[in-house]
């Protein structure tokens, strides 16, 4: 066993700073933490192998599960990359009402990261704002969808339905109210001198090791780089939309945490964009083969019935090929690997997890420091673990 | 499995031309579909060609996204069965690239973690998950499945759903 002087420490799964069932082995020397070996596993679902036993439409609720706190990201990138194989693109309409619902997801997303983090290093109250507000964006979800949570509200092809009466009025007024909630959080840490003293110069990380450990979004950021795939790569027409990429210096906690109130106040300006953008139109492409026909329609044309009944029984096809879909998530970038064999069913889906890729740094920016530090560098970190076990 | 379609786009060309300059027909195989490249190689030839990527400063690969397997037992073409599938990009150049190498079942394929750090848990997964074996990796151990799991689950003959009784027949 160990020697002498340092002592192992089992910090999780069961830990509440670990944000769901992390494990953490860590070699202790006094409170210095000598070495930290991340185990992880115990939440694998089996998800990659469950959508390849799905049709390409009966997937998108599986994904979901992936990030449960941003689980529209998960299903964009899986529709477009299904849309990618199949050579379509949505239209107009139905292009901003994504952007607009995935810059919605990233604040609810952000603001749970806020929430925890705060909580984590002992600021308490924060936590209950950032329901207060994320519970907003549950009611739009709700509203879309009928769901608060895992909405599956992008469809191959398109949406499930198009937005309801009363929508833009209820965005419109979480997006003005929203700035002066942001201003109340930072007046609570970002001068807080206890706030800074757990932050700032925390879990360090040079932009090269960021790289070369393949970290992405916020925390690669933080470190100086402006990789943002909205920006870089675009998709879902993000050209068009006046945004910038905030972008930190030394990538310490502290610096991850001004970035993503940063990006929260960037989303917003984004959401505003799209909602002035959004004009009547269809939501979904005029495919009868990717889109189920109108109810009423069922009952006169032979033709619909048909369309609807072979779209439920066997769903419908891809070419085969392979493609890989990048977006930027809240994480970072997550991106779907589909492999098609030309059935209705994808033959191999992966999905790239920023959250796992980010965790495999944690070693490099907490070994060497105090333990405390540990859980302020993984609050930091803002990890899921639905999307790291899959 | 897939086909090629029009020209290849411009940086995807570039990649090309310098690989086969470089290192004559290493190239097995070359496919553009979606205007996404994939490059196969044969194993012994990725490690050279992972460190020219990413070194050459005109394509600078410096980021690798992801490392991920496919099991082609049930494909038209199944042979070798195993495929490991790389995710390339450039920060600086803001270009994607998909390297592949094939082995069989047992076959290793050389660990790319000194090239890119970021590969480690990658690779471990894909050990994990498809029981492809890869040398020289220095932590080579299951990630997702606990450690004393029979098994690979993301093979094509693992079943989807499965009894407890299935588990309990396993050792005739």
């Amino acid at each position: 066993m160990t020697t002498a002087r340092t002592m192992t420490l089992n910090m999780g799964p069961q830990h509440p700073s670990t944000h769901g069932v992390l494990r953490l082995v860590l070699e202790l020397d006094g409170e210095v933490v000598v070495r930290c070996e991340p185990h992880i596993g115990y939440l694998h679902t089996g998800i990659e192998k469950g959508l390849e036993s799905k049709r390409y439409q009966q997937g998108i609720p599986l994904t979901d599960r992936l990030d449960y706190l941003a689980p529209l990201s998960n299903n964009l990138a899986y529709v477009l990359a299904i849309e990618k194989a199949l050579g379509i693109e949505v239209p107009e309409r139905a292009q901003t009402i994504r952007v607009l619902m995935t810059e919605l997801t990233r604040i609810k997303s952000h603001l749970v990261w806020l929430g925890t983090h705060a909580m984590d290093v002992g600021a308490m109250s924060v936590f209950l704002y950032c329901f207060r507000e994320r519970e907003q964006i549950l009611d739009m979800y709700e509203a879309v969808s009928g769901q608060r949570l895992m909405s599956s509200y992008f469809r191959v092809g398109g949406l499930l339905a198009d937005l309801p009466p009363g929508f833009e009025a209820q965005v419109q007024a979480f997006l003005a109210d929203f700035p002066s909630r942001l201003e109340d959080y930072e007046a609570l840490l970002t001068q807080n001198p206890l706030w800074r003293q757990r932050t700032v110069g925390i879990g360090t990380i040079r932009a090269a090791d960021a790289i070369a450990l393949g970290v992405s979004g916020p925390a690669l950021r933080a470190c100086g780089v402006a990789y943002d795939v909205r920006r870089t790569n675009p998709y879902c027409g993000y050209e068009g939309y006046q945004f910038d990429v905030p972008i930190g210096k030394v990538g310490d906690v502290y610096e991850r945490y001004t970035i993503r109130m940063a990006e929260m106040r960037q989303s917003h300006r984004i959401a505003g964009q799209a909602l002035q953008r959004l004009a009547p139109g269809p939501i979904n492409v005029a495919d009868p083969k990717l889109i189920p026909p109108p109810k009423k329609l069922l009952k006169t044309s032979m033709e619909a019935l048909i369309h609807h009944f072979k779209l439920y029984s066997e769903g419908f096809s891809v070419p085969a090929g392979e493609v890989y879909q990048a977006i930027e998530s809240p994480k970072g970038e997550l991106g779907v690997y589909l492999v098609s064999d030309g059935t209705n069913r994808p033959y191999r889906v992966h999905y790239r997890a920023p959250s796992f890729v980010n965790l495999q740094a944690l070693p490099r920016m907490v070994e060497g420091r105090l333990v405390a530090d540990v859980i302020a560098v993984i609050g930091s970190l803002d990890i899921v673990l639905g999307e790291i076990d899959r | 499995m897939t086909e090629a379609t029009g020209q290849e786009p411009a940086a995807e060309g570039l990649v090309l031309q310098r690989l086969r300059g470089r290192f004559g027909d290493v190239v097995r195989d070359v496919k553009v579909w979606r205007h996404e490249t994939t490059i196969v190689l044969a194993p012994r030839d990725l490690l050279p060609v992972c460190r020219y990527l990413k070194d050459d400063s005109d394509l600078a690969f410096d980021f690798l996204s992801s490392v991920t397997g496919v099991d082609r037992r049930n494909l038209l073409n199944n042979s070798p069965r195993f495929e490991v599938v790389y995710h390339l990009y450039s920060v600086q150049f803001k270009r994607r690239l998909r390297l592949k190498v094939r082995g069989d079942e047992g076959e290793a394929v050389p660990s790319v973690t000194g090239v890119w750090e970021s590969a480690n848990w990658h690779e471990r997964e894909v050990f994990d998950l498809f029981g492809v074996p890869f040398e020289g990796h220095p932590d080579l151990r299951r990630i997702l499945m606990p450690d004393d799991w029979e098994g690979h689950p993301l093979r094509k003959d693992y079943p989807v759903e499965a009894s407890p009784k299935w588990w309990e027949e396993e050792p005739a």
